[in-house]
């Protein structure tokens, strides 16, 4: 569904990837798991074209995407929940919805908004609260909720449990693994939260320094030995 | 008394004007965060414009005032909002990305390449507009002093009022009005949710560009006399008023419009006519020494 070859991005002069191989199959769940700074997030922005990959090539089914405007991309059917989460402080939580609401089919917007007031049902009661105001379990169920409005059939989700308490994170993994399910939305998911993340994926990719070192399935990976003293004990 | 509520109609007319040029200052401050220093032109061209059509139908024999007027705001908006266009794209885009002064000189360019392009395809010399829109009401007739509330002012103010509050309806409830906030607030966001950015930041430069042109018209009717370079003065005037109401507020345009029309009004009818500009730009330092998000605007704090 989603293949990276060769991906390399240049912030200025610095470069952050350094040539990233990564296949994502439809209905996966795929995480990229690795240290602040290895290229994380980058990987993420990468694919949606911000900033733009300087080599290599992104394809997601049947479209080569790199060189592909931002808006066209996500306009294919790929979403992504940030790095910050990014919600709009200064709207209501029922106007960052509805940016994230398909352009396409205006028609489903009553439809998809009462699908994901129901797997985050706080984001009904908040409905006319301004985005910065809300908590930060909040403000993270509302940037999944945003991604999940355009009705994405890949989802790009950036460290949805930054910061949060283990009851809000757990919340917000099942409802990952939900959507994955019964939407059938394959998810691309980047984490620290190493063991959190290879439990719940099919496959996971592990990133250090702007490279791929690491691949395979994740209770796999789970069970390496590099992996556990890197990512997992002590963490 | 009745020479101060004269005052008050002839601030709230002039303020009018201001507050339609403001709008265009502040929409463009909002989304891209830096002034677009064309935009006194792009009003100065919109009065031009305006003079063209209205000698044109003129010459067509098109005499029906109301009919001339439609035409003139209609056609005036169109070529006016290419201008906004033109600018934005040839000043703006090529440079986004680039470091945070570039545009605004390069805005300035057009500035200048605006008002040289009008001065030498028009003349220097001023244009004068026979009154189009006479006559109004006249109260308290009879004791020594009248107040006179003419069409064209009634025009102006009730013009105004509509386009503003159509105006701040379309930034809160449509589409295009959320697309713009959204990218006022984090434009890679906006991108991420499929938001046309570059589309976007040009539609708000033709709407400032389309306020500015019914602004310019209304300039040319109310005065009866433009020149090329009445976007200089009527665009600083306006982006005074867009600083005192707070820059990226809509609502604060349009009452920092009013504000700088009557001080100005009132300055001329009491004290003297030949330092109004100066009451004006004095109300800009004062805001920026103790307001200097404005009336209306809010100081930069965001919870992250």
């Amino acid at each position: 569904m989603l293949t990276l070859e060769g991906v390399q991005t240049y912030y200025g002069n610095i470069e952050a990837l350094k040539g990233i191989d990564l296949e994502v199959q439809q209905g996966e769940i795929v995480t990229i798991i690795g240290a602040n700074g290895a290229g994380k997030s980058t990987t993420l922005m990468t694919i949606c074209g911000l900033p733009r990959a300087a080599e290599g090539r992104i394809r997601f089914e049947q479209y080569d995407i790199t060189r592909m405007p931002t808006h066209e991309i996500v306009q294919l059917g790929i979403a992504q929940s940030p790095e910050g989460r990014r919600i709009f402080p200064r709207m209501t939580v029922l106007e960052n919805l509805q940016m994230g609401a398909s352009k396409s089919n205006p028609d489903f917007f009553e439809q998809d908004l009462a699908h994901v007031q129901e797997l985050f049902p706080i984001l009904k009661k908040r409905e006319n609260q301004r985005g910065g105001t809300l908590s930060g379990g909040e403000q993270q169920m509302l940037a999944i909720a945003r991604a999940l409005m355009s009705r994405p059939r890949l989802l790009l989700l950036d460290e949805p449990s930054l910061g949060l308490a283990p009851l809000v994170v757990r919340q917000i993994f099942e409802v990952i693994e939900q959507i994955n399910r019964e939407d059938d939305v394959t998810v691309l998911l980047v984490e620290q939260n190493a063991f959190h993340a290879l439990k719940l994926a099919h496959r996971g990719y592990v990133m250090v320094n702007g490279r791929i070192t690491l691949s395979g399935a994740g209770d796999e990976l789970l069970d390496m030995p590099e992996v556990r003293a890197a990512y997992l004990e002590g963490g | 008394m009745e020479y101060f509520i004269q005052q008050l109609i002839n601030g709230v007319t002039l303020g009018s004007i201001y507050g339609l040029i403001a709008i265009g200052y502040t929409m463009v401050y909002g989304i891209i965060g830096m002034i677009n220093f064309a935009h006194g032109d792009i009003f100065m061209v919109g009065a031009f414009v305006s003079l063209i059509i209205f000698v044109a139908l003129g010459l067509a024999g098109v005499t029906f005032v109301p009919l001339a007027f439609a035409i003139v705001l209609i056609v005036a908006i169109v070529i006016t909002s290419v201008y906004g266009w033109t600018v934005e794209r040839l000043a703006y885009r090529p440079l986004r990305g680039s470091f945070r002064l570039a545009p605004l000189i390069s805005a300035i360019g057009m500035s200048i390449f605006l008002q040289n392009f009008v001065q030498l395809a028009q003349g220097a010399r001023v244009k004068p507009m026979p009154p189009m829109i006479t006559g109004g009401f006249t109260f308290l007739e009879g004791s020594d002093f009248s107040i006179t509330l003419s069409w064209m002012q009634i025009i102006i103010v009730s013009l105004t009022v509509v386009l503003m509050a159509g105006f701040a309806l379309l930034i809160a409830r449509t589409p295009l009005g959320r697309a713009q906030r959204a990218c006022e607030q984090d434009r890679t966001m906006a991108a991420l949710l499929g938001v046309n950015v570059d589309r976007t930041i040009s539609l708000t430069f033709v709407m400032g560009a389309a306020l500015a042109a019914v602004a310019g018209m209304m300039f040319l009717l109310y005065y009866g006399v433009i020149d090329f370079y009445i976007g200089f003065l009527a665009g600083i005037k306006a982006f005074t008023a867009a600083v005192l109401g707070g820059i990226g507020s809509l609502p604060g345009a349009m009452l920092g419009g009013l504000l700088i029309g009557l001080i100005e009004t009132f300055w001329s009818a009491y004290f003297t006519i030949e330092y109004k500009d100066v009451a004006a730009f004095s109300i800009l330092v004062l805001a920026l020494i103790f307001r200097p998000y404005g009336l209306l605007g809010k100081p930069e704090i965001e919870k992250v």
